[in-house]
């Protein structure tokens, strides 16, 4: 398929051995909490060049404002707390720091973190759930997920309604806990929402992220995996759906800074419709004291009608020889006439043949998500979205 | 009984901004329970036939008509023709990637009988239809046509043939890239499904070899876009001994 790109679509991609850090340089500014620390961007960084800036309704430039409009509401199954917290608490910002103007904006921005704490050795049987509604405002939100030594646990953030967000999150897993977050972006058409997703990864634990993005004008997201220690496991998939006028940008960094440390990234996406953009950024970067790493990113994308278009760039940066395996791979291909052709010349009527190869593109990577109710979830959104703009 | 009628069929595509017509002329009458022998030499129309009748938007019938049992079938969509109970066995089937092909088969089965059918009785049909054509039953969980050898995809094509029972079946080539056992196969399960006598079959083929296994009751042969003489099983053995050179004279 990767010979199949669609006109105006791009296949990046590149292996680095050695040499300075490109994953560094598409920051144009040092990493800060502090918003003045980043300058308004004009579109031709490299961190900015895909996205459509008026289209962030001010988050990027501090036009703006919070105005309360956004409400969050969070479901604690019993053992777990949730507090509202000062930026001065020690838990916020300890993942990571910003790495962007819109980024910092937020962290500068919000007035009170919510951190939900799921003690050590805690095996929830039922999800956290965060739900995050808009109401046509806008708003700046930080949330700390903390999961401490050998506990177990599902998050899942939900996005709805209309908003403009700049929302970053943070997750603290502990040693050798397990912490599956699910974030959905499920917006209405008019939503604009940007954020860091930043992960710290304990010694032997497993961190999956699921992102899933189905609604909104704009969303741009940007989860990080930083390992705390050695031993550390992150698996990071992602599903979208493109329509119609919709830009929605996935940035990944999995700074490999320990040994013996894991990585796997998926994303893929479906692009219907004129005007659709999806952005897909996939940075690995296995430093030199990084020994044992073993990484792999793939991103797909499956273009259903002319019209949409893929920017897919990975990059995966090398300063060791030792590790266990690194690879990436990154395509984008057509949903054909011919193929269609061929399942129409069976009797399959065109609305589904076009759903048997969307749902069939999106089967393994729902599979691995493995989360049963988020599978069936899934998979009603997909027929939804082909519903809806066939 | 079921009758496909084509007459004066004349078809265009359009290829670098100019307009050729590839059919001029095609008259031809297909009754179920018969097997035509469509053969000519390459570029004389025989596969836009097949592909015109299927109805694949890059060709564009400029005047005449197909009917089947009287139905217009150039007012049917691809999938209505089929389901109406047009089947071709294409030369190149495509690759589907992400959808196996007993999820295919079952939603193309649904398809053209109009409902689904009963999983037990269903999976065992498949699994018999399977084993006549010797296909392994791994096959059932890889991607349609993906990764398939030249041999391994008509066969995929024959069994669609078998299970889809349609009244008029259109085989592409079927026989081109295939080794004699393959062939032979691929020939048996024509003729399993042409010995039931509801289907009528035009068979497309450049060869003769296949005609060895699968007996057609008429032979016409195509060329220049027309159908240029038409016999019994015994033009085929002339066209075995002379070539075509008879009929591409002048072009």
């Amino acid at each position: 398929m990767a010979d199949n790109i669609p006109v105006g679509s791009t296949t990046e991609g590149a292996i680095q051995v050695g040499g300075d850090h490109p994953a560094d340089a598409r920051v144009s500014a040092p990493a800060s909490y502090d918003v003045a620390d980043f300058p308004v961007p004009h579109g031709r960084e490299e961190e900015w060049r895909f996205t459509p800036l008026e289209r962030l309704r001010g988050l990027h430039d501090g036009s703006a404002v919070a105005d309360g409009g956004i409400r969050t509401e969070v479901y604690t199954p019993e053992g777990v707390t949730q507090e509202q917290v000062g930026r001065d608490d020690p838990r916020v910002g300890r993942a990571g720091k910003p790495v962007d103007r819109v980024a910092a904006q937020a962290y500068s921005s919000f007035e009170k973190a919510t951190v939900v704490s799921i003690p050590k050795d805690t095996v929830l049987t039922e999800p956290v759930r965060i739900s995050v509604h808009g109401q046509g405002g806008t708003a700046f939100t930080h949330q700390v997920i903390e999961i401490g030594a050998f506990a177990e646990a599902v998050v899942v953030i939900d996005h709805t309604g209309d908003a403009t967000l700049g929302g970053n999150v943070e997750y603290l897993v502990g040693d050798g806990a397990k912490l599956t977050v699910v974030s959905v972006q499920d917006w209405d058409d008019k939503a604009a929402h940007a954020g860091q997703h930043t992960a710290l990864v304990g010694r032997d634990a497993t961190f999956k992220s699921v992102i899933v993005t189905f609604g909104g004008d704009l969303v741009r997201l940007h989860p990080r995996i930083n390992y705390a220690a050695p031993g550390g496991e992150a698996e990071l998939y992602g599903l979208y759906f493109t329509d119609n006028g919709q830009h929605q940008e996935h940035r990944l960094f999995v700074d490999h800074d320990t040994p013996h440390c894991r990585s796997n990234v998926v994303y893929k996406g479906a692009l219907q419709g004129e005007d659709a953009h999806a952005v897909w950024i996939g940075d690995v970067l296995i430093r030199a004291e990084a020994e044992g790493t073993d990484t792999y990113e793939l991103n797909r994308n499956l273009v259903l009608t002319d019209g949409a278009r893929v920017d897919s760039v990975p990059n995966l940066e090398i300063e060791t020889g030792e590790i266990v395996g690194a690879g990436h791979a990154s395509a984008t291909g057509r949903f054909e006439d011919e193929q269609l052709f061929y399942l129409m010349a069976r009797g399959i009527p065109a609305d589904e043949a076009r759903r048997l190869v969307v749902r069939g593109f999106f089967a393994e990577l729902v599979q691995q998500i493995g989360l049963p109710e988020l599978q069936e979830r899934l998979i009603e959104k997909i027929d939804a979205e082909l519903e809806a703009s066939v | 009984m079921a009758t496909l009628e084509i007459r004066d069929l004349h078809v265009s595509v359009e290829a670098d901004n100019a307009t050729k017509e590839i059919l001029k002329g095609v008259d031809l009458t297909v009754k179920q329970g018969e097997t035509h022998a469509i053969m000519g030499p390459n570029g004389s129309g025989k596969s836009t036939l097949a592909y015109s009748l299927a109805g694949h938007p890059k060709y564009t019938v400029t005047s005449g008509t197909v009917t089947l049992d009287g139905e217009d079938v150039l007012e049917m969509s691809v999938d209505e023709r089929a389901r109406a109970g047009v089947f071709l066995a294409m030369q190149y089937p495509v690759e589907v990637p992400g959808v196996s092909v007993s999820n295919f088969l079952r939603t193309s089965a649904t398809a053209i009988r109009g409902e689904a059918p009963k999983l037990r009785t269903w999976v065992k049909e498949v699994k018999e239809a399977m084993e006549r054509l010797r296909i392994d039953p791994a096959f059932a969980e890889r991607n349609v046509n993906e990764g398939f050898s030249g041999g391994e995809k008509k066969r995929h094509e024959i069994l669609q043939l078998e299970l889809l029972k349609p009244k008029m079946a259109i085989l592409d080539e079927t026989d081109s890239g295939l080794d004699v056992d393959a062939l032979r196969t691929v020939s048996e399960g024509v003729n399993r499904v042409r010995e039931t006598g509801e289907v009528g079959t035009l068979l497309i083929t450049h060869y003769t070899r296949i005609l060895r296994y699968i007996k057609p009751d008429h032979v016409h042969v195509f060329a220049k876009g027309r159908i240029a003489e038409s016999g019994g099983a015994e033009l085929a053995d002339k066209l075995e001994a002379e070539g075509y050179e008879a009929y591409t004279k002048g072009a």
